[in-house]
């Protein structure tokens, strides 16, 4: 890959990121808990987007970032309300954005007239709004260019500088004195001094002069040293503001004073006094009443100061509090492939380790031998350093979360509901695979949930609910799995019309005798949509069996409860990693076999008693009094031929996804172990019956029971006789 | 079979094996380990061709069982018998059989044609045949020795 890919691969990357950050930002506002940061922190997501997607020439992409930030600005100095609707229009600029940037690396098209409408909204939204958040500026604001700033770049700040700028309105043009001194962090982090001179230059006539001064002898020079700064006199129609926004992102990594000239008897001290009212009033919502007094007497400034720094603490640095809010924890990039080798590599020690323990003990060494507790101590440490390494493919769910209140907002939108996403446990850590490959089948739920879940508003309003429906999708950790939960508080599932359909469409007979919960489980039946019309939104031709599949495939379960009238909850439940299991090791027919875990209830001997023949063929065994079906792993599998002697095995109790219990005939129990699963795809294919299969302390293959195909597939056998007998 | 010209002139090196009393080989660059006969695990629902699975250094790969994917006898493995893994695409597999004979360097021009006589079965992974010293050697194509996994449970089921 050539470096400007590389350049732009982390562009994208960074991109994402600050995509989640503006949507994060906009949710936060939109729930009113929002403050000045909030917005300052959706601002900057935006202003990043647009000066990388410039440097790379994505013209439109600028184009639509730099309205968007625009009306962002106006939201961040106040002129701009942040009123629901406004919000609204907000999230969808942001999922425009969003799409921008998918086009922008992905190729493809996005729909330019959609596009240029946000664009116009924005506008408008960013101009005709009124300012009534601030009114204490209005009479100082409307005296400058305030005008023509609205759709410019210039005013970050509404407050000091357009006060300076209307002060001396009559030439248009402002003198500023900049000094400039790059510290080594700024090259180090690839701004360069000339892109911001220019930058300058391009505002208005620009003065550079070059102080070489501190230039060492060649003997003492620090080839990653900064050694040059720059003075700057330049004449703009810019305020303050723009100015500063020139070194915007460099403020941290230089020594930069502005200095406002030519205002006559202007001094340094005005304009880091300009700076601390700035700060004071983008900080702190008090600030405002200290500006009036401020605002006629502008030259004057020096005695207030102290007073807004009272204010307004966190003057001191313009930027300490931004970077707070950023919260840059310390991280790094590496590429998922390292990560992956890691885990391969740990996978082996594990396996290595139970191997060594395994010839340990056959060689007859004692338990308490110092041997054998050195193993026990390389054990420990072989499970933690999995645990470690496992952590690192750990993330949170955040960003699917968020990217679920988009599709909410569509579909919403498309069917005319007013729709709130309420969210929770976004910081729930799972395998990044996992996350990878949920997103399909959340986007999935949350539609149907929107779509078929919750009522039209005139109907719930019939219903004495409020109008806007709720869709909460919570995440948390259950004993060592990672549950969601997507609930929705429309009518619940219409249990009439769900048996209906499956009659007609043959998946069960007419005279079927279910249960409740059978009922609600049709719907995940292949085939089946509740929906008469195949809708725009949820009906894409694949229903909750594609969902459920692709659940189960990723080792979850899926289930669902309903309850008339007060909405339909459906829970995944779903391993935290999928490159570790904990396994019940079994033998059957001379085969060990891995059981998950998590899928056993309990193990037992049967008793001849309580095994009963069902019909030709099948048994169930009475465990506590209920019938539970009774399966030969053996035959099943295809490991032997004739059916194995319940009162020779061990029954394994087994229950499956949607909550129906198995009891599963295996020969013997070895143990309970922690196994590392590999994939047979890579090398053969997917096997029925077979989740995956793992290497043992011999080294050798066992391969994992997919517990719910095993069950089904019987099931489905019983199924298919029924239909071959009729 | 199509071969341009700049394959004709360029050598190939084969790993040449026996299955029964006939030879066989496969291009050397396909191969990645040659290891003895280790106990497979058994797949359910697989071919009888699929011995199972073996541990090669931690990934987990099937085993064919050459000859009776070619529709000869199946194997009774035993110690003697041999594991060729092999690289066919982006799968590792590894072919049992009976023993490595020989590595040939040919010319790829000396490659013939497969005459029709073969059955359809062994024909369809013969690439072509090859003469030395008065030996016959087949190459075996290995594109398709391992039916895809949908063919293999569209089978069964």
């Amino acid at each position: 890959m050539d470096t400007m890919a590389a350049i732009k691969q982390t562009f994208f990357q960074e991109c994402e990121e600050q995509l989640a950050e503006l949507e994060s930002g906009l949710l936060t506002i939109e729930r009113e808990e929002g403050d000045a940061e909030t917005i300052n922190a959706v601002f900057r997501a935006v202003h990043s987007i647009k000066g990388g997607a410039g440097a790379f020439g994505l013209d439109e992409l600028v184009r639509f970032a730099h309205t968007f930030e625009t009306t962002l600005d106006g939201m961040r100095s106040g002129k701009v309300e942040t009123a629901p609707q406004i919000v609204r229009l907000m999230l969808r600029a942001a999922d425009t954005l969003a799409d921008l940037v998918r086009v922008s690396r992905d190729g493809g098209t996005v729909d330019a007239a959609r596009v240029s409408q946000i664009g116009d909204e924005l506008a408008q939204a960013g101009g005709a709004q009124p300012a009534p958040a601030a009114p204490v500026f209005e009479p100082i604001a409307m005296s400058g260019d305030q005008q023509t700033d609205d759709f410019g770049f210039a005013p970050v700040m509404i407050s000091f500088d357009d006060l300076v700028g209307g002060t001396q309105a009559d030439g248009g043009q402002n003198g500023f004195a900049i000094s400039f001194k790059p510290k080594p962090e700024l090259y180090a982090k690839a701004n360069d001094a000339i892109r911001l001179l220019r930058e300058l230059r391009r505002m208005g006539e620009a003065k550079i002069r070059c102080d070489f001064s501190e230039i060492p002898l060649l003997s003492e020079l620090d080839p990653e040293g900064a050694y040059l700064s720059w003075h700057v006199r330049l004449s703009t129609s810019g305020g303050d503001a723009a100015v500063r926004e020139v070194f915007e992102f460099v403020e941290f990594d230089c020594d930069l004073s502005i200095e406002a000239q030519g205002l006559g008897g202007t001094d340094a001290s005005l304009a880091v006094e300009a700076l601390l009212v700035e700060a004071g009033i983008k900080e702190s919502a008090p600030a405002p009443a200290e500006i009036p007094a401020l605002a006629p007497v502008p030259r004057q400034t020096s005695a207030t100061p102290p007073q807004l720094a009272a204010v307004a603490p966190p003057t001191a640095s313009q930027g300490a509090p931004a970077q707070g809010a950023q919260q840059p924890s310390a991280t790094i990039r590496v590429d998922l492939d390292r990560v992956d080798r890691l885990i391969d590599l740990v996978g082996e020690l594990v396996i290595n380790q139970s191997m060594l323990a395994q010839r340990v003990m056959e060689a007859g060494i004692a338990r308490l031998s110092d041997v054998a507790v050195g193993l026990d101590d390389l054990e420990h440490l072989t499970r933690e350093i999995q645990d470690s390494v496992m952590a690192i493919r750990a993330q949170p769910v955040r960003p699917i979360f968020q990217r679920m209140s988009r599709v909410v907002r569509e579909v919403a939108d498309m069917t005319g509901k007013s729709v709130r996403l309420i969210t929770d446990g976004e910081n729930c850590e799972v395998d990044k695979t996992v996350i990878e490959r949920l997103a399909d089948p959340l986007t999935h739920m949350i539609r149907n949930a929107v779509d078929h879940g919750l009522e039209k508003p005139d109907d719930r309003v019939k219903a004495g609910k409020p109008e806007q429906g709720v869709v909460r999708m919570t995440a948390a950790h259950r004993s060592g799995r990672v549950v969601i939960e997507v609930a929705d508080d429309g009518a619940g599932i219409n249990r009439a019309r769900v048996r209906d359909i499956a009659v007609r469409k043959e998946l069960i007979d007419a005279d079927a005798q279910l249960s409740d919960a059978e009922i609600d489980d049709l719907i995940f039946a292949p085939g089946f949509s509740t929906a008469s019309t195949i809708s725009d939104v949820s009906g894409r031709g694949v229903g909750m069996d594609v969902v459920r599949r692709s659940i189960q495939a990723l080792g979850g379960r899926i289930t669902i409860s309903s309850r008339p009238g007060q909405g339909t909850t459906f829970t995944l439940s779903l391993p935290l990693t999928l490159a570790v299991l904990d396994g019940m090791v079994v033998t059957v027919a001379g085969q060990t076999l891995v059981v998950p875990l998590t899928a056993i209830v309990e193990t037992l001997q049967p008793k001849a008693a309580d095994i009963h023949s069902l019909g030709e063929k099948a048994r169930v065994v009475a465990i506590r009094g209920s019938f539970i079906p009774l399966i030969d792993i053996g035959s099943e599998l295809g490991y032997r031929d004739s059916e194995a002697d319940p009162l020779q095995s061990v029954a394994v109790l087994v229950e499956t996804e949607n909550q129906s219990q198995s009891a599963l005939l295996v020969d013997g129990i070895i143990g309970q172990q922690q196994v590392v699963i590999k994939s047979l795809e890579t090398n053969y294919g997917q096997v029925f019956g077979v989740a995956a299969a793992t290497i043992l302390g011999d080294g050798r293959v066992a391969v994992i029971l997919d517990i719910d195909a095993v069950v089904a597939g019987t099931g489905r056998d019983h199924a298919n006789r029924k239909r071959n007998a009729a | 079979m199509h071969v341009n010209e700049q394959d004709l002139a360029t050598n190939s090196e084969l790993i040449a094996f026996r299955l029964g009393e006939q030879e066989f080989c496969v291009d050397i660059m396909s191969v990645r380990d040659i290891r003895g006969w280790t106990p497979t695990t058994p797949l359910p629902h697989s071919s009888d061709y699929v011995k199972g699975v073996i541990n090669l250094r931690g990934a987990v790969l099937p085993v064919v069982d050459l000859s009776a994917r070619l529709g000869f006898s199946s194997t009774e493995p035993t110690a003697r018998h041999v594991i060729i893994i092999t690289q066919v695409g982006a799968q590792t597999i590894g072919l049992l059989v009976d023993a490595v004979s020989d590595i040939l360097t040919i010319s790829k021009a000396s490659i013939q044609a497969t005459p029709n006589v073969a059955s359809e079965l062994a024909r369809s992974f013969t690439k072509g045949l090859i003469a030395i010293e008065g030996r016959m050697i087949s190459l075996i194509a290995l594109d398709n020795i391992l039916a895809s996994a949908d063919e293999t449970s569209a089978a069964i089921h």
